[in-house]
């Protein structure tokens, strides 16, 4: 358990920087959200941190790590492949580290993504969109694979990715909720958020916990495979893990998150009504007991998109976007 | 019967089509079925163990066949299978 204790409870914490603030995120139950009296669903607010997303400390461990095994200095250039919060992340805390970065980014993301990393001074190498984060995976490769000057971290491959929440989010959630968790809900993206809590959470409470994972269900616009062996699995992900996997499509995922925000107040971005949405679906099977999901980013970058505002069915590009 | 969803990867070797149905009483048989109807799709679905090529997710109705009982998992005949390519998602 390496999460250093809150100095000054409920403040949030003391601390000497903005990167020291990632993490201590706040817990909040949904109460209307409840199909059944028994059953409490928790939101696990990662859209607390500096950034307003999870993967903020998915790239503070990245950085560390790469720290700590003596693989970056004043003149490398770091990249990664994001369509947006890790790369956002990473600018913020290689801003604060005087590190430079470069990001590879599918060019169909929200322009609130550009923009928030153009202002914490990334560069930005566009994917081409159709091949969503597959071609941003595949065009980072190649540039690292060409350039020794670049350092990828390498968030679907990294462990650093999975133990930023093994060692931090999970130790948070086990302790707010004195160890009783009785389901787990997380987007599946890279695999880091499920993988680091599955494992922490089956090692301390055996197979009482459900660990589900909600991925999104890629519109056909963003399918553009020439064949099946373009496919991509992060090298993270151990789908022994993982006692549920389910999809949601994007249309469910903007109207659960549009239901966060009318009945519970949460103002956050798709995917976590996504997650949202099979959260309650799981407490809707279970007769009592604690539903923890996280929210992975808050709704800021997705303002421009419509997603609050309009009718469903006339989000433009509701199925070629990539909201997460 | 079951309905199969295509995704665009795998059209050309369906004649196109978005849907189609076959017989089977688990996810196995049902993809037996369509590789019987559409022998081109046999080499990207499967390997060459008979397991489903490792980039190939299935999904009875919305949930990923691999985390349940695999190709024994059951079918009913008002099912639909989802077969989607394995894209990297995550920010």
């Amino acid at each position: 358990m390496s999460v250093p204790p809150l100095q000054n409870k409920p403040c949030g914490g003391r601390y000497g920087d903005i990167v020291e603030a990632i993490g201590n995120t706040p817990l909040i139950e949904l109460k209307r959200l409840s199909p059944k009296p028994g059953v409490r669903i928790w939101a696990k607010m990662e859209s607390f941190n500096p950034t307003g997303s999870v993967k903020d400390r998915v790239a503070k461990a990245l950085i560390e790590d790469a720290e700590a095994k003596g693989a970056i200095g004043p003149h490398t250039t770091i990249l990664e492949p994001t369509s947006g919060n890790t790369g956002i992340a990473l600018a913020m805390i290689c801003s604060r580290k005087g590190y430079k970065l470069k990001v590879v980014m599918p060019d169909n993301v929200t322009q609130e993504r550009t923009q928030l990393l153009k202002m914490y001074g990334a560069e930005i190498v566009y994917s081409p969109g159709n091949l969503g984060s597959n071609g941003a995976v595949a065009m980072a490769e190649e540039m690292a694979a060409a350039n020794p000057e670049y350092y990828m971290p390498y968030q679907y491959g990294n462990p650093a990715n999975p133990l930023a929440h093994y060692n931090g989010t999970a130790v948070e959630i086990l302790d707010e909720l004195d160890g009783q968790v009785d389901a787990f809900v997380a987007g599946l993206g890279t695999g880091g958020t499920l993988m680091g809590h599955a494992r922490r959470f089956k090692e301390e409470l055996g197979d009482r916990v459900t660990i589900v994972a909600a991925e999104p269900m890629q519109g056909e616009p963003v399918q553009g495979l020439r064949s099946l062996d373009d496919g991509y699995i992060p090298p993270i992900i151990d789908l022994s893990l993982l006692d549920r996997k389910i999809f949601v499509t994007n249309r469910d995922a903007v109207v659960w998150t549009r239901k966060l925000l009318d009945e519970e107040g949460l103002f956050v971005g798709v995917s976590s009504g996504a997650i949202a949405r099979i959260a309650v679906r799981i407490a809707s099977e279970m007769d009592e007991g604690n539903v923890v999901f996280i929210v992975c980013d808050d709704g800021w970058k997705y303002l421009s998109s419509g997603v609050y505002t309009l009718p469903v069915d006339e989000v433009a590009n509701l199925d070629s976007t990539v909201w997460w | 019967m079951a309905t199969i969803r295509i995704p665009p990867v795998l059209r050309p070797s369906v004649g196109g089509e978005r849907e189609v149905s076959a017989d089977g009483s688990n996810v196995g048989e049902v993809l037996r079925a369509l590789v019987e109807q559409y022998p081109d799709t046999s080499s990207q679905l499967f390997g060459a163990d008979g397991d489903l090529n490792r980039f190939v997710n299935v999904y009875l109705n919305d949930e990923d066949v691999r985390v349940l009982d695999g190709l024994d998992t059951t079918v009913g005949g008002t099912d639909e299978l989802v077969i989607l390519p394995a894209m990297a998602g995550g920010r």
